[in-house]
């Protein structure tokens, strides 16, 4: 394959360069075109004015630098307005990106303005040459290489490399041993499954609503209701522990139907159901990647996850209905104590939140 | 001026002295980049990343990474008395109290936004042109690499605030580590440090955010850009445009000029934008609680396509006595990136493999003349488009009043369907457009000029191709598909490698087969010299029968005229 001869960097209009050149396919097509000159470059008046308009962006740039700063001093940050179609925000905010995004941004402009009207725009051709190395350096490298491998007996002391080699292998090796204390692990804790497994809903913990922490009695909850629940030591329990562990296991809602519309339930007996006079405690942490639900619909008893749309039969053991969640919400066996009061009769049977490899079926 | 130059003259004699580096600042200096539009998207990539690096830093002066339980007490006042994490009170903080904080903030998320979208579009431009191949494939690798951090650099950098929406984020994320198979809960619990929440979680993000993943990007950029200039950059064809050279403008001055101010002009338009339209507002998200979430929550856009996966992927779990796989889980968010971005990464050489092509590429493609690579991006474009609708499939429901059941129904059957029927339409533009680029070439192109012949005859008047138009036709590549041989030799010896080499060739004829040859030059020559014949033709009948003449060249965008009109063109 041919190709073009040009000059290590010359221009491509050359009045008697070729008029046609050789592409990689063999193919012969047009020389380049002839270069057409700008105004600017013909007219001095017209480059004086590209000239100004240079300069004048970056006047502007510097007057918008300065006024930066009379914002920033003179502006109140707490000052919010309301403009059209965009709507209310922060008058600093505004004002400051404003000054400062036009300061950088005429000093952009300017640079491009000056390279498009006052800079060459001759196109300039400058030869390739294939990535690869000659045939001669390539050989000499390797035989650098050879000698030098020889040289150090990498290849003949076979003890030597395989004494390194195991050395280097298992180097790496405390690094991520170390990494094992990522979790500093209590000396008495339960392993991560048994963890997963738990949480602070035990038997006689009431059931009491999140936010305002009132116990609830059953008379509280109409039929058709949702309440969000947790259990009524959390904050203590959150307080100890000083994060939010337990409540991202503990959350539930609470809702009412009509007995007769409770098809089947998780657990219980016909003396001792799990709901309460068709009050039913589920979890709330979807069992799919763990996102809170409580979108509920009492016609359907559907609870759909907003996050991907799981849905959830709260009349039918709340079993997965539709959606990518794989296991149904697990169910609190809730009763009244004795005075009067929502109180849950044991921890989950089911494990709330996120399948999990040691989870068991 | 010229006091300036002398100045910068000394300094680099000074540096000369010690460093040597007039040398290689010659080779620098005037070295030559092609001009084209396309080829700022990897630019707008590079300029978002300093943008990033620079409000980073910022943001770092007053953001603190810690999980702790605080009472918010600030300007904020919807949100006083709030217990929430001190992650989220500093947000809160940097937003109203540190005077232009909102702003550093603002320009930082729209400035991460930019990043990931330029680096996808800087992406499919390398695809759609060939710029990938030899010898540029380890670049490739490279870019693929980045891409992928800059997807979990972005995610680690919006969930830093601790907000609702970002913690169920991390809620989410936490429910993708207990689906790996065997390691899941451990190394759940080894990131978390403990059970979800805990307390370590953000710390540990922000130190992979602010210095993990940026050391390594330094390191990936510079060797994606180091590379770019050892190889030159590719080009587009054009006249005067070939495999062995290089046709722009020097570094110095233009291109210093242009990309300079370029990055100024990508700051500036960050800036405004932070200016005008509220990014990421935490403070009407709310703090992190475990057991609240807004409907239609949905990521940042760069994650949506994996938000989708996991929507419309069936309810698939497995019990084997004592465990769990959650396919559910595992497949979209693990498995299925893990093929794409593999794929994605092995893509060159996989091209290479089948077309055999071993040949240094410096002249770009254009996608029709590369029918199926093309028909297989716009295949891949296509079904992360669909994943990235199965991620708004609530707000679509919603919006349209659909049943979300219906679509995502129909988005499990329409991933499989719809992306290879938009490979065989877009192979069919290809083709399409390649045989129109054949008529062109050997018909020129209608110049809108009719003709009446004596005879009542009507003729359109066609001029030739335009220089520049032939040089980008001609860049054509013709290439014969690989021979499918028998795998045996005479003697009915079988070739070891029979196998994969018919497999090849298969792949081979797939390929190329469909191609339309380019006209040979003796058909191209004869084509022009049958144009110059009927023009001449068409002159001559003019000439002697109207006695009129023609206006020297027809031009392009003359007014089409009906053909009973006079022609324009003419003059009496």
């Amino acid at each position: 394959m041919s190709e073009i001869v040009s000059s290590e960097s010359s221009s491509v209009y050359d009045a008697d360069g070729p008029n046609e050149v050789v592409l990689p396919n063999g193919r012969f097509a047009p020389a380049p075109l002839p270069h057409e000159l700008r105004r600017a470059d013909i007219d001095p008046k017209a480059a004086k004015r590209a000239e100004r308009q240079v300069a004048n962006l970056f006047i502007l740039a510097m007057l918008m630098a300065l006024l930066f700063i009379v914002a920033y001093v003179a502006v109140d940050k707490d000052t919010v307005i309301a403009l059209p179609v965009i709507g209310t925000m922060s008058l600093s905010n505004l004002l400051l990106g404003l000054t400062f995004g036009l300061s950088v941004f005429c000093i952009g402009a300017g640079a491009i303005h000056w390279a498009k009207k006052l800079m060459p725009d001759v196109e300039v051709v400058q030869s390739r040459h294939d990535m690869a190395s000659s045939e001669q350096d390539r050989a000499e490298a390797v035989e650098i290489f050879q000698v030098g491998a020889d040289e150090s007996g990498f290849g003949s002391r076979t003890i030597i490399r395989r004494t390194l080699l195991g050395a280097l292998a298992l180097f790496p090796i405390p690094l991520i041993v170390i990494l094992r204390d990522l979790w500093v692990t209590p000396p008495d804790s339960p392993s991560p499954s048994a963890l997963l497994k738990e949480t602070i809903w035990a038997d006689g913990v009431r059931l009491v609503v999140d936010g305002t922490n009132r116990p609830i009695k059953p008379s509280d909850v109409p039929v058709g209701g949702l309440v969000n629940i947790i259990p009524a030591n959390l904050e203590e329990v959150q307080k100890a522990e000083g994060n939010l562990n337990a409540r991202a296991k503990a959350s539930s809602l609470l809702i009412r139907m009509r007995p007769e519309e409770i098809r089947s339930q998780q657990g219980g007996t016909t003396e001792e159901p799990w709901d309460y006079q068709g009050i039913l405690a589920f979890s709330k942490i979807c069992t799919h990647v763990g996102c809170p639900i409580s979108l509920y619909q009492q016609r359907t008893h559907h609870l759909l996850c907003p996050c991907h749309q799981s849905t959830f039969d709260l009349a039918d053991s709340a079993k997965v209905v539709f959606g990518p969640a794989a296991r149904r919400m697990p169910q609190l066996a809730i009763t009244v104590d004795s005075e009067g009061y929502l109180v849950a009769r044991h921890d989950f049977t089911e494990h709330v939140g996120p399948s999990f490899w040691e989870q068991g079926s | 001026m010229s006091a300036v130059v002398d100045a910068g003259g000394k300094a680099a004699g000074y540096l000369d002295d010690r460093l040597g580096i007039a040398k290689p600042a010659k080779g620098l200096l005037n070295k030559v980049f092609p001009d084209h539009w396309s080829f700022m998207l990897g630019e707008i990539a590079l300029y978002s990343f300093i943008v990033l690096l620079l409000t980073g830093t910022y943001l770092t002066l007053w953001y603190k990474p810690s999980m702790t339980e605080v009472i918010y007490n600030g300007s904020y006042i919807p949100l006083n008395g709030v217990s929430m994490s001190e992650a989220f009170a500093s947000t809160l903080n940097i937003s109203f109290d540190v005077r232009g904080g909102l702003l550093m903030r603002q320009i930082h998320h729209w400035a991460a936004l930019f990043f990931l979208v330029s680096i996808t579009v800087h992406l499919m431009r390398v695809f759609f042109t060939g710029a990938f191949r030899k010898p540029r494939e380890l670049n490739w690798v490279i870019g693929t690499g980045l891409l992928t951090l800059a997807i979990l650099e972005g995610f680690a950098g919006y969930s830093l605030p601790d907000d609702l929406l970002s913690g169920t984020g991390l809620r989410i994320a936490q429910g993708i580590v207990l689906s790996i198979p065997i390691i899941g809960t451990w190394a759940q619990f080894l990131l978390f440090g403990g059970q979800f929440p805990g307390t370590d979680f953000i710390p540990r993000l922000f130190t992979v955010h602010v210095l993990l993943l940026p050391g390594i990007f330094l390191a990936l950029i510079g060797a994606h850009l180091l590379m770019v200039f050892a190889q030159k950059h590719t080009q587009y064809p054009g006249p005067g445009r070939t495999n062995n050279n290089v046709v722009g403008f020097p570094l110095l001055p233009v291109y210093m000029a242009k990309a300079g101010g370029f990055f100024f002009i990508v700051f500036g338009v960050t800036a405004l934008m932070s200016a005008f339209v509220t990014i990421n507002p935490i403070w009407a998200f709310g703090p992190y609680t475990p057991d609240q979430v807004s409907a239609g929550s949905q990521p940042d856009w760069y994650m949506g396509w994996l938000d989708g996966a996991v929507r419309i992927f069936p309810n698939w779990e497995t019990n084997i006595g004592a465990y769990s796989i959650s396919w559910n889980v595992f497949i979209p968010t693990v498995v299925v990136p893990g093929i794409i971005f593999t794929l994605l990464g092995a893509y060159p050489f996989i091209e290479r493999w089948v077309t055999g092509d071993n040949a240094e590429h410096n002249l770009l493609d254009r996608p029709r003349n590369a029918p199926t690579r093309t028909a297989l991006g716009v295949m891949a474009i296509t079904f992360y488009g669909m994943l990235w609708i199965s991620g708004g499939n609530d707000i679509i429901a919603t919006t349209f009043d659909l049943s979300i059941n219906a679509i995502t129904y129909s988005l499990r059957v329409l991933i499989f369907i719809v992306p290879p029927i938009a490979f065989v339409i877009t192979k069919r533009i290809c083709l399409s457009l390649q045989r129109r680029d054949n008529d062109k070439l050997l018909h020129g192109i209608e110049s809108g000029n009719i003709l009446r012949t004596p005879e009542g005859e009507f003729i359109e008047i066609h001029t030739p191709l335009p220089a520049k138009q032939q040089a980008v036709i001609l860049s054509k590549h013709d290439v014969a598909p690989l021979a499918i041989e028998t795998g045996y030799d005479e003697n009915g010896v079988a070739d070891p490698k029979r196998r994969s080499d018919r497999l090849r060739a298969k792949l081979s004829h797939w390929w190329y087969g469909d191609n339309i040859a380019l006209p040979s030059r003796a058909e191209l020559e004869a084509a022009q010299a049958h144009a110059a014949h009927d023009y001449h033709e068409q002159e001559s009948v003019v000439d002697d029968y109207r006695n009129l003449e023609i206006t020297s060249e027809p031009v392009l965008h003359s007014a089409a005229v009906g053909g009973h009109e006079e022609n324009p063109h003419i003059k009496h």
